[in-house]
C-alpha cells in the first residue's frame, strides 16, 4: 500500500477520538493528528463533518469518515488482514457489534452524569454505571481481551473510557476496581500494549480537564 | 437448507419490520412470532435478549441476534446474495453514517414532533425539518438511498418513510410533504410501492388506531412527569 494521505481531526480527551487512534495504531497506518479547539472549530472540520460538526473525523485521501464506531469498522475493512479487529464469523461479529453499541449507548452518558451531577442523580448513575461494567465483565469472561487472544473491536471501543475512570472515581467517590476488578485487570492488560497506552492520555490529565470543565460550567 | 430462522417482533414496530424486510429481500423463509411487548414478554424473549428485553430478535439455528441494525448487518453477512450494503468500504461507511443519522436524529425528532405538547412542538418540528433536509441530500437524485435498488439505508429509513407518514396523518401534520421535501416524498412513495416492502408493512387501518393510542399514552405520561 502506497503512501495514503490520512488525517485525524481530534480532541485529546475524547474517548471517541482515542478509539480511532488505537485502530490506526493497530493497523500501523501513518496519519497526521490535528488537534481541534472545540470552541473555535476549524473550517476543515466544518467542511468534513457538516452534519454533526464533531470530532473525530478521519480524512482518508481527502474523503471524510465520521462517527467513531463507523471509523473503526472502516479502518478494519481497508486492512482486514493486519490485526483484525472484528472476527470473520457473522455471529461473532454480531456479538461484537452488540457490545460496541452497548458501550456507546451507556458508558459515555452515565460517565458524564458521574461528574456533572450530585446526590440522588449521581448515586443512580453510579449504580447503573457499575451494572453496565459488570455486564461487560460477564461478556469478557475468562478471555484476555473481548477480542479473544488479541485486541478486538469491543476492546477498542471500551478501553478509552479507562482514561476517564480516575476522574469518575474522584467525582463519584467510589472505586471501580473494588466493584469490577476483572474489568480493571483487562484495562491494565490493554494498557501494556503501546497501541493503547500511546493513544490514551494520563488519567491525571483527564481529571484536571474535568475539574476545569466543572469550573467553566459552574458545576460544584 | 434446513435452517431455522425465526423473528420475534411486534406487528407495529418499525424496528422489527426492518428485520422482516431484510429477510424477504434475501428470500429467506422465517417463522414470525409476535410478542406482546406492552403486556407480557415471553420467557423466550427474556432468554434471547436478557440485556435489553426488546424486539426484534433474530434467531438463526438457535443463536440470537438483537438490535435491528446489528440484525441487518448479520443478515447481509450470512446470506450473501441480493446484497443491500455497498462493497466498497468508504461507501459502506457512508451508508452506516446515514443509518445512524436516521436512528439518532431523524426518527426520534419526527416522533417527538408528533406527540410534543403545543408549546414545544414548533422547536422540535423545526429541528425535524432540518434533519429531513439533510436526509434528503443523501438521496442526491437517486431513486433509493441504495441507488437503483433498495439498500440498507432504505430499510432503516422505512421508519421515516412509512411509520412517520402514518403518524403525521393522525396528527394532521404535514412534515414530509411533497412541496417541502420533493425528493424524500417521492422516495417514500416509491419505497412503499415496492411489492416486497408492502408484503410485511403493518396495514394502515390497523396502524392508525395503534399509533393514536401510543401518542395519547406518551402525552399522558409526559403531562404526569
Amino acid at each position: 500500500m502506497g503512501d495514503e494521505d490520512v488525517v485525524l481531526l481530534d480532541f485529546w480527551p475524547s474517548p471517541f477520538g482515542m478509539r480511532v487512534r488505537i485502530a490506526l495504531a493497530e493497523k500501523e497506518i501513518k496519519y497526521e493528528y490535528k488537534e481541534e479547539d472545540l470552541r473555535n472549530k476549524s473550517d476543515l472540520l466544518l467542511k468534513m463533518n457538516p452534519v454533526h460538526k464533531k470530532i473525530p473525523v478521519l480524512i482518508y485521501n481527502g474523503k471524510p469518515v465520521c462517527e467513531s464506531l463507523i471509523q473503526v469498522q472502516y479502518i478494519d475493512e481497508i486492512l482486514p488482514h493486519k490485526s483484525p479487529l472484528l472476527p470473520t464469523d457473522p455471529y461473532q461479529r454480531a456479538i461484537a457489534r452488540f457490545w460496541g453499541d452497548f458501550v456507546d449507548n451507556k458508558i459515555y452518558d452515565l460517565g458524564r452524569k458521574l461528574w456533572t451531577t450530585k446526590g440522588e442523580e449521581q448515586e443512580a448513575a453510579k449504580k447503573e454505571f457499575i451494572e453496565c461494567l459488570k455486564l461487560l465483565e460477564g461478556e469478557l469472561g475468562n478471555k484476555a481481551y473481548f477480542g479473544g487472544e488479541n485486541l478486538g473491536y469491543v476492546d477498542v471501543v471500551l478501553v478509552p473510557f479507562y482514561s476517564w475512570f480516575y476522574a469518575y472515581e474522584k467525582c463519584g467517590n467510589f472505586s471501580i476496581e473494588t466493584e469490577c476488578p476483572k474489568l480493571i485487570a483487562w484495562a491494565k492488560r490493554c494498557m501494556e500494549k503501546d497501541t493503547v497506552s500511546k493513544s490514551l492520555p494520563d488519567q491525571d490529565k483527564i481529571y484536571d480537564f474535568v475539574l476545569h470543565l466543572k469550573k467553566v460550567f459552574g458545576i460544584e | 437448507m434446513g435452517e431455522e430462522v425465526k423473528v420475534f417482533g411486534y406487528w407495529a414496530s418499525p424496528y422489527s419490520y426492518r428485520a422482516e424486510l431484510a429477510l424477504k429481500l434475501k428470500g429467506v423463509s422465517y417463522e414470525y412470532i409476535n410478542e406482546d411487548i406492552f403486556g407480557n414478554k415471553s420467557d423466550l424473549l427474556l432468554k434471547y435478549n436478557p440485556v435489553h428485553k426488546k424486539v426484534p430478535i433474530l434467531l438463526h439455528n438457535g443463536k440470537s441476534i438483537v438490535e435491528s441494525v446489528v440484525i441487518l448487518e448479520y443478515i447481509e453477512e450470512t446470506w450473501k446474495h441480493n446484497l443491500y450494503l455497498p462493497q466498497d468500504p468508504y461507501d459502506k461507511a457512508t451508508a452506516r453514517f446515514w443509518i445512524k443519522f436516521i436512528d439518532e436524529k431523524c426518527f426520534p425528532t419526527l416522533w417527538l414532533a408528533a406527540w410534543s405538547p403545543e408549546n414545544e412542538r414548533e422547536k422540535v418540528t423545526n429541528e425535524a425539518c432540518e434533519y429531513m433536509k439533510t436526509l434528503e441530500s443523501a438521496l442526491n437524485g437517486k431513486k433509493f438511498f441504495g441507488g437503483e435498488t433498495i439498500g440498507m439505508v432504505d430499510i432503516v429509513a422505512s421508519s421515516v418513510g412509512y411509520f412517520i407518514r402514518v403518524t403525521q396523518e393522525i396528527m394532521g401534520l404535514n412534515l414530509l410533504s411533497a412541496d417541502k421535501f420533493p425528493q424524500l416524498f417521492q422516495w417514500s412513495e416509491d419505497f412503499a410501492n415496492c411489492s416486497i416492502v408492502k408484503e410485511s408493512l403493518p396495514p394502515r387501518d390497523k396502524l392508525l388506531p395503534f399509533v393514536k393510542g401510543l401518542i395519547a399514552k406518551y402525552q399522558q405520561d409526559n403531562a404526569k412527569a
